[in-house]
């Protein structure tokens, strides 16, 4: 067998394969915190959850309508993202005046409640989702084994991830955002609706995490607290990376997750630290993150 | 930053200072009673959330920066207080000492790191440090994984007095946290306090005028570690038990919400919102995974209406500062 490092590659490659998974969910959750950050200058704590009724809604659409995958895709992330509007209509609006962190408090509140409901109804136990028909099974490309799932759950999210970057950094709607991100009474005065699109904005942040979730379901079991302690470690990446530059959010994402995964194979104790042990050195190192500006 | 609520009318300062006397007394005399009248275990819980909330509030209320990250100071002392009893036979006293002191070097090390940012950022970098030290805490042999440091003796305190009578035990952390809510209100009353104000209201004004800010904000930061690693330590005395609880997130949203309820940026607000939010967890003990939903109701409802706290509410109708 192959060795590199002295580690079997086969378990090299396999260590890889989860760390650019969970570098895909990093990215595309921190990418949302981003862009809801960008607009509303809240640090939404409910990330965690709505990625989890994500997975949850996807799982429950399955058991009880037969809506496949495929549709739960397009499916989920509109239904989150709409009751991602309705807070941001019902709550967020009204902290626009006050300091940032009642966002966090408040988001951090709304996360309790929605992991607590879901804990009511559905248990603690985690709940399996099949892997859709078409992408069972898996190819093997002489030196490792990719399951199809995992490597279209990579590249779809990876798609997802620059397409955001495109429509807000090159299209007219996302000249639109960036202006109001930076002055948003000039860029009503111009005529556009900025309320609305804060709110749509909001919606669309979270239907990114819904959309991480639905593509989370069958990798790991769907459970109410799936999202909470994985909310933390985006923060994490969050600060490593810095809000300011989408691109940022996705490299710092997907790198963490594969650093997060080589530290497994080498030095297994550290592999759920390691990510904030990085956040540290980077904070004394470099304290405005790699991407971002000093805040 | 803007946090706490706007002082009301400006008093003449005797006014202030009677107000406040007053309500010292009122709550000494009400905790001096209560052992008669309620399970004392219940009080001294209460007792020790109302020391954490009080040096959590320490930082959000009078230098407005918001930790996430409190469970850090109070698990870790809570849980080196119940090693050194338990393993090292270390008497109360000094099993106290030495967590506090521990707490404080802990703060030393993340308030270095956290004050490196500001804002959204400061309460971020603290949430993932203490989710660090959770990990660490559930795969050290020292902390006892999942099971904690069960059965620590409470033992005699400077030798004499027996802490495993619960009332005894109880006037000791009484006094242990009167000691504690003093010394909080001496820092705020002092010039030293002034200037932590003066950087929650502007820091950059307060750059201007000399001071080197990051010292006072790393001072105040290890001061409420210090704090509330005291108020962990007791805990794990008077419970007999150092658990993962207490190092775990939803802790440090706990302090967060019981300062919020109270009043963030009072001298008695925390005191009052960690009796509320103590005895409201008891009462819904039975209720399992309400207990969440009623919490984040809280928040919500908090932030959205309530946001001077009960006892910031009061202060503002009696023209008290409280």
């Amino acid at each position: 067998m192959v060795e590199i490092f002295g580690i079997p590659s086969q378990a090299l490659l396999g260590q890889l394969l989860i760390g650019l998974i969970n570098g895909s969910f990093y990215a595309l959750l921190s990418l949302g915190l981003a862009v809801i950050f960008g607009m509303l200058n809240i640090i939404n704590f409910t990330h965690g959850a709505q990625y989890m009724m994500g997975a949850f809604v996807a799982y429950l659409l399955l058991q009880y309508l037969g809506l496949n995958y495929w549709a739960a895709l397009v499916v989920v992330p509109l239904l989150v993202g709409a009751t991602g509007i309705l807070i941001e209509r019902l709550f967020l609006q009204r902290l626009r005046e006050l300091d940032h962190l009642y966002g966090l408090i408040l988001t951090f509140g709304l996360a309790l409640i929605i992991e607590g409901l879901f804990r009511n109804y559905f248990g603690s136990s985690g709940r399996p989702y099949e892997i859709p028909a078409a992408l069972q099974g898996g190819r093997n490309l002489g030196f490792m084994f990719l399951p199809n799932y995992r490597a279209w759950v990579i590249v779809f999210s990876l798609a997802i991830c620059l397409a955001t970057w495109f429509a807000i950094e090159r299209t007219r709607l996302g000249s639109y955002l960036r202006a109001a991100t930076e002055n948003p009474a000039l860029v009503r005065a111009f005529g556009i609706n900025v309320p609305r699109m804060v709110t749509l904005t909001y919606g669309f942040g979270v239907g990114l995490a819904a959309l991480a979730g639905v593509m989370a379901a069958p990798i790991y079991n769907v459970s109410p607290q799936m999202g909470s302690d994985l909310i933390i470690v985006v923060f994490a990446v969050v600060v490593i990376g810095g809000m300011g530059s989408i691109l940022g959010a996705i490299l710092t994402g997907f790198t963490l997750g594969i650093v997060e995964g080589l530290t497994k194979v080498f030095f297994p104790e550290a592999s759920s630290t390691v990510i904030f042990v990085i956040m540290v050195i980077v904070l004394l190192v470099r304290p405005a993150g790699f991407f971002g500006r000093i805040a | 930053m803007g946090m706490a609520a706007d002082p009301p009318v400006q008093q003449v300062r005797k006014d202030s200072e009677r107000g406040l006397a007053v309500a010292f007394a009122l709550t000494v005399a009400v905790l001096a009673v209560a052992p008669f009248m309620l399970y004392p275990v219940f009080l001294m819980q209460a007792l020790c959330f109302a020391l954490f909330a009080c040096a959590f509030n320490l930082l959000i209320g009078y230098v407005g920066l918001l930790s996430f990250g409190h469970a850090l100071f109070f698990g870790w002392a809570s849980y080196l207080s119940a090693h050194a009893a338990k393993h090292w036979g270390f008497p109360p006293e000094a099993a106290l000492l030495l967590a506090t002191t521990c707490a404080a070097g802990l703060g030393v090390i993340a308030g270095g790191i956290a004050i490196r940012r500001q804002g959204i950022y400061f309460a971020m970098i603290t949430l993932a440090l203490a989710q660090m030290m959770y990990f660490v805490a559930l795969r050290v042999p020292f902390t006892g994984g999942e099971d904690g440091i069960q059965d620590v003796r409470r033992g005699y305190l400077f030798g004499i007095f027996d802490l495993s009578n619960d009332l005894t035990m109880y006037v000791f952390v009484l006094l242990v946290v009167l000691a504690g809510f003093l010394f909080i209100y001496r820092i705020v009353n002092s010039p030293f306090g002034e200037v932590l104000k003066a950087i929650r209201e502007n820091e950059l004004r307060a750059v201007s005028l000399g001071y080197r800010t990051d010292r006072y904000k790393l001072v105040a930061f290890v001061l409420s570690a210090t704090l509330a690693g005291l108020a962990g330590a007791l805990k794990a005395l008077v419970f007999h038990l150092a658990s993962l609880t207490d190092v775990h997130w939803t802790m440090s949203g706990e302090v967060v919400l019981m300062t919020l309820v109270g009043g963030l940026g009072t001298l008695f607000g925390p005191v009052v919102g960690a009796f509320l939010i103590v005895a409201l967890q008891n009462y819904l003990a039975s209720f399992g995974q309400w207990v969440l939903v009623i919490q984040g109701s809280i928040f919500v409802v908090c932030v959205l209406a309530f946001r001077r706290g009960i006892i910031g509410k009061l202060g503002n109708a009696l023209r008290v500062k409280l």
